[in-house]
């Protein structure tokens, strides 16, 4: 059985408040019954919160290939069932009218986001990163003497090489100093793996995330 | 985190500092809470009466950036008083080592180390070195009295960390600071353990690194390394950024903290050649000696069939850095504000708030050609160009926003802070037309893949070699759904060939292609096997021809009672939950402290005749203890030497913990030193030089920015806010942005709880409101009175959508950070406040802010 989200609340509320208003009556059944009609035949999935790094046990009730509920995993060990403020709102990540559900794109100089087909915006990407990669890509570096090194000492030191050797000659690094990539903690270890190894087979060493923050 | 969450039950002092997990990781506090009810002390040292610290059976409040000088003196104090398990520290750690004879310290070369160019702001660490014997093998002393041994000149260095300078620096009450003292070193005892929980009000300073190294100091002089209820742990902000970090999504690590070759290893001999240490030590077990082995199952991975022995493994394939290279966060903001790039991949993070310097990084994002941002939601980031004070028509950067799907609607796994993988699976398909991660990678690779092999371009050889067996494929070659089970199998690695135990004879099949490999001791560097992440070797077993995902696993069994779980999921490395574990017993393997055993050597045989071996946790490395003839080895297996370093001759900023000063001190001296009132590393002068570069900007006149600025998370918000703020009961519980400060800051400027107030730092200005409070307490600092303020860093201009959040307080703070780890610096830097509004701001209602008032 399904439960309209409006009614479950209402009944809640109307538990909650008999509860806190103290009439003395025992409101743990109708607690109880309110609780099993919100996750009754629902379907249940582990999961485990996205917020800090506990890694908190989730348990999300799904019906109709809808999340209708997620909960603390009282089953796991660290959390034995508990969430935090976050970890407790995650049914509003999930479930969230101002979510992103289509590609969007933004022209130069364009005031507004419009909508787009994920295949065009694809495509678009790719022309772009091949365009930038193929234009800015180095096939090697030439290192500095060390008499120029000590010639060209200064301003620029912060963010400036160190490749010295006797006498200047090449060495390969088959990069692109084009393109940057940030992130992300937020994603799963596998994705994070798939992350690194695409960025770097594109030749992009700028990569940083989260972690240096 | 050495240790893990549930571990810290099984602590008796529990140190937060530069923390806040009642706040950050409130559930972690269940573990505190434990602790406590059994006895166990919780101290908080913070800038703030935080939640943990209204939690903490002792507090005492620190001014920001001063943490060195504080455990400076708890390093002296040890010392002192002779309260150090000298067993352990004589055994396990290099105390007893001897330095070269040239190295002097701050106390004699007034505040450097020897080395130190005041030209070129570096050391040369010649005479940081350890004095070794014929065979390499450093020189000791394990009576700890050689003037220049480790320990001696600990004692000699932190002497200068007198009680009366440390209260004068870090404006700590004297009571309060010997209290903290006596706490921490009641667990010299061997049955007496402490721990410590730090995050970012370590980490986010000039001196960030060696915050850190200054307690490891403390929990080895302690005997606390390698102890259930003790080890130094880190509470990492994000959900995976354990597993984002040993995924190596960093400019200087591949995976498996792999480091990133550069541009002069122009072979994978020479790669390894250099980066693989060498030990002399006997009794060492040195395991980056493995690095070898690594690197090269790692290109397999990459690489597979196309990486061969003749082509390097596709070594030339892997982009390198020129050497000295930064591409550091910093830098990368620094080099787009000046035009650098013209592509962007802003996945899953929003810079616009979350990075120091935000203004510049706003500024510097109008700078891109093209950026793609990947998110659930629309973010300051991926709208810099409608963002305040911006006309659109004047960016000219095309941006394209990919919506990401929630955890909930993909599976895969996450590690968390306590270093365990735990996997997530998909309860709905992605909302809308949402995709997961890994299904954006797979188009894009597909894509930009394809135009290579229609249309060729530079140097394709790295894109078209690449592997990418993830699934069925469609017609046209690409993989239709991404199976992360199959990543998550790359990860773990396999035999590449059919591999035998040559020493047997015949020689014994210990591994058939196509299997995976057991764990990283079966990698090798022929190119045999392949793993993606050699630490991840083993999250995934093969039994009876099946795989089992040791990362699903939801075991409940506590064998040793300290809460190890060792059958939920899964931890890096082998499984193993406490690291180092092998410093928690004596050189005959029994237990330092029977009572929190996490490992115990049995020297009972089994019938074949052989000891029954280690019990408890997967131990470090399965030797024999170190008193065992031949073949017992040291507890440190990661480290060259096999012990805990105190004397830290890798760093860039000095081999032991110094105070220096922020770069934006409220004082006009360093009371350690009068000429270095920075981390003389940091190259001031040239950071004066480029004041030009508005990026760069930074203040150190404390007239004009007279109180200390520091910022913090809030238990209702998520770092940038970008997911927490569109959530409706997070953003009614936190609204909007503020400033805290002490009642006698707000008095002296007539600003009452709600008043809006403009913060000024040398980047750039904010208002919000006030919120009073006696949590902040000024602080007497070299005979002048401080005042702390602070701010939370989750708003932003975009949700709410009138604006009433605010905006971000990481425009305020500055764009530098330190010199190793090059974490900006967010903790403490300098502020002016201005009262702008008398009255009380229309939102958030005055419901919102009771109970927030003092």
């Amino acid at each position: 059985m399904e439960i309209n989200r409006r009614e479950f609340m209402k009944t809640s509320a109307a538990a909650g408040a008999a509860f806190v208003s103290g009439l003395g009556f025992d409101v743990s059944a109708a607690q109880t019954y309110a609780k099993a009609l919100r996750i009754k035949g629902a379907k249940v999935t582990t999961s485990i919160c996205c917020f800090c790094s506990v890694g908190c046990g989730l348990l999300v009730h799904t019906s109709a290939g809808k999340v209708i509920n997620i909960e603390g995993d009282p089953e796991h060990p660290i959390s034995e069932g508990s969430l935090c403020a976050k970890g407790s709102s995650i049914y509003q990540v999930v479930n969230n009218p101002l979510r992103v559900t289509k590609p969007r794109y933004r022209a130069p100089g364009a005031a507004a986001w419009k909508e787009v087909e994920w295949d065009w915006a694809l495509d678009q990407i790719a022309r772009r990163l091949k365009d930038t990669r193929d234009r800015t890509f180095k096939t090697t570096v030439t290192s500095m003497s060390r008499e120029q090194k000590a010639a060209d000492a200064g301003e620029e030191a912060l963010l400036f090489p160190d490749l010295v050797t006797d006498k200047a000659r090449d060495f390969v690094v088959n990069r692109t100093d084009g393109i940057a990539h940030i992130g992300s903690a937020a994603l799963d270890n596998e994705e994070c793996y798939l992350t690194q190894k695409l960025m770097r087979s594109w030749g992009v060493v700028h990569i940083e995330h989260q972690a240096r923050l | 985190m050495t240790n893990h969450w549930i571990d810290l039950k099984n602590a008796d002092v529990i140190l937060v500092m530069g923390a806040n997990p009642a706040a950050n990781h409130p559930i972690s506090m269940k573990w505190v809470t434990r602790a406590q009810e059994r006895g166990s002390k919780l101290i908080c040292v913070d800038p703030r009466f935080t939640q943990t610290a209204s939690k903490a059976d002792l507090y005492a409040p620190i001014r920001s950036g001063t943490d060195i000088a504080f455990l400076g003196g708890l390093i002296h104090y040890l010392i002192s008083n002779d309260l150090i398990f000298r067993d352990y520290v004589v055994e396990y750690t290099d105390a007893p080592f001897l330095v070269h004879p040239d190295f002097k310290m701050p106390g004699d070369l007034g505040g450097v180390f020897s080395g130190y160019s005041d030209e070129t702001s570096k050391y040369d660490r010649k005479t940081w070195a350890f004095q070794v014997d014929e065979k390499g093998v450093p020189r000791r002393d394990p009576t700890l009295r050689a003037p220049n041994c480790v320990f001696q000149l600990l004692k000699k260095h932190y002497s200068r960390y007198t009680i009366d300078k440390v209260v004068d620096i870090t404006g700590t009450p004297k009571e309060k600071v010997l209290a903290v003292y006596e706490a921490i070193a009641s667990t010299h005892k061997p049955d007496r353990v402490a721990t410590v929980c730090y995050a970012m009000g370590w980490t986010q300073h000039t001196v960030g690194v060696q915050n850190i190294r200054a307690f490891s100091i403390v929990q080895l002089l302690l005997g606390n390394m390698g102890m259930a209820g003790g080890g130094v742990n880190a509470l990492r902000g994000e959900g995976n950024v354990q597993g984002s970090t040993d995924h190596g999504l960093l400019f200087h690590i591949l995976t498996g903290y792999l480091p990133s070759p550069v541009a002069s290893m122009d072979s994978l001999k020479d790669y390894i050649t250099k980066l693989t240490p060498r030990t002399s030590e006997p009794r060492s077990v040195n395991w980056w000696g493995n690095r070898g082995k690594y690197i090269t199952s790692y290109l397999k991975a990459v690489y597979g069939e196309k990486a061969t022995k003749e082509n390097d493994y596709g070594y030339a394939w892997i982009p390198k850095v020129d050497d000295g290279m930064k591409a550091s966060w910093l830098a990368i903001f620094a080099k787009m504000y000046l035009g650098s790039f013209d592509g962007f991949f802003c996945w899953g993070m929003n810079p616009a708030n979350s990075s120091a310097g935000a203004g510049k990084v706003r500024e510097a994002l109008g700078k891109l050609k093209w950026m793609v941002a990947v998110d659930m939601f629309d973010h300051e980031t991926a709208s810099f160009w409608r963002g305040p004070g911006v006309n659109p028509k004047d960016i000219k950067t095309e941006v394209f926003l990919l919506p990401a799907c929630s955890s909930v609607e993909k599976e895969g796994s996450i590690s968390n802070s306590g270093r365990v993988a735990q996997w997530r699976y998909k309860a709905i398909e992605p909302i809308g037309q949402s995709k997961s991660d890994a299904d954006i990678l797979n188009e894009l690779h597909f894509r930009v893949k394809s135009l290579y092999l229609k249309g060729g371009g530079k140097f394709a050889d790295p894109i078209v070699n690449l592997t990418w067996d993830y699934g069925e494929k469609d017609a046209s070659g690409k993989v239709k759904h991404l199976d992360v089970q199959k990543v998550a199998g790359e990860i773990n690695g396999y035999y590449t060939e059919d591999v035998y135990d040559q020493t047997a004879n015949p020689p014994k099949l210990v591994g058939k292609r196509g299997d995976l490999v057991t764990n990283f001791v079966s990698l090798r560097d022929d190119g045999t096997t392949s793993s993606g992440n050699w630490l991840y070797c083993g999250s995934l077993a093969q039994k009876d021809g099946k795989i089992v995902n040791q990362m699903e696993r939801r075991g409940k069994e506590d064998a040793t009672g300290l809460g190890l779980y060792p059958n939920w999921a899964w931890a890096w490395p082998v499984n193993r939950r406490v690291i180092y574990n092998r410093a928690s017993v004596d050189p005959n393997g029994n237990p330092w402290d029977p009572k929190r055993a996490v490992l115990k050597w049995n020297a009972a045989l089994n019938d074949a005749g052989k000891p029954i071996g280690w019990q408890g946790d997967i131990p470090d490395g399965p030797a024999p203890p170190l008193a065992t003839e031949k073949e017992g080895k040291l507890p440190f297996i990661m480290k060259p030497l096999g012990v805990g370093s105190m004397f830290g001759p890798g760093l860039g900023d000095g081999p032991l913990p110094e105070h220096y000063e922020p770069m934006e001190s409220p004082v006009p001296a360093n009371l350690m030193s009068k000429k270095y009132r920075v981390n003389p590393t940091i190259p001031f002068e040239k950071f004066q030089a480029q004041a030009k570069d508005p990026s760069f900007l930074f203040s150190s006149d404390f007239k004009k920015y007279p109180y200390v600025g520091t910022t913090y998370r809030l238990a209702e918000h998520w770092q940038s806010g970008s997911m927490t703020r569109p959530v409706a009961w997070l953003l009614e519980m936190q609204p909007q942005m503020f400033v805290e400060m002490d009642p006698d800051l707000a008095a002296q400027k007539g600003i009452r709880n709600g008043d809006m107030v403009t913060v000024i730092t040398a980047r750039g200005q904010l208002s919000c409101p006030a919120l009073v409070t006696v949590r902040l307490q000024p602080m007497m600092v070299q005979g002048k009175k401080i005042h702390v303020i602070g701010m939370p860093w989750h708003f932003g201009w975009q949700h709410p959508a009138d604006g009433s959040g605010g905006d971000s307080v990481n425009l305020l703070v500055p764009f530098v950070g330190d010199p190793n780890a090059l974490i900006p610096e967010s903790k403490a830097f300098l502020v002016n406040l201005v009262k702008t509004a008398e009255k009380r701001t229309p939102t958030p209602p005055k419901k919102a802010l009771q109970g927030r008032e003092g």
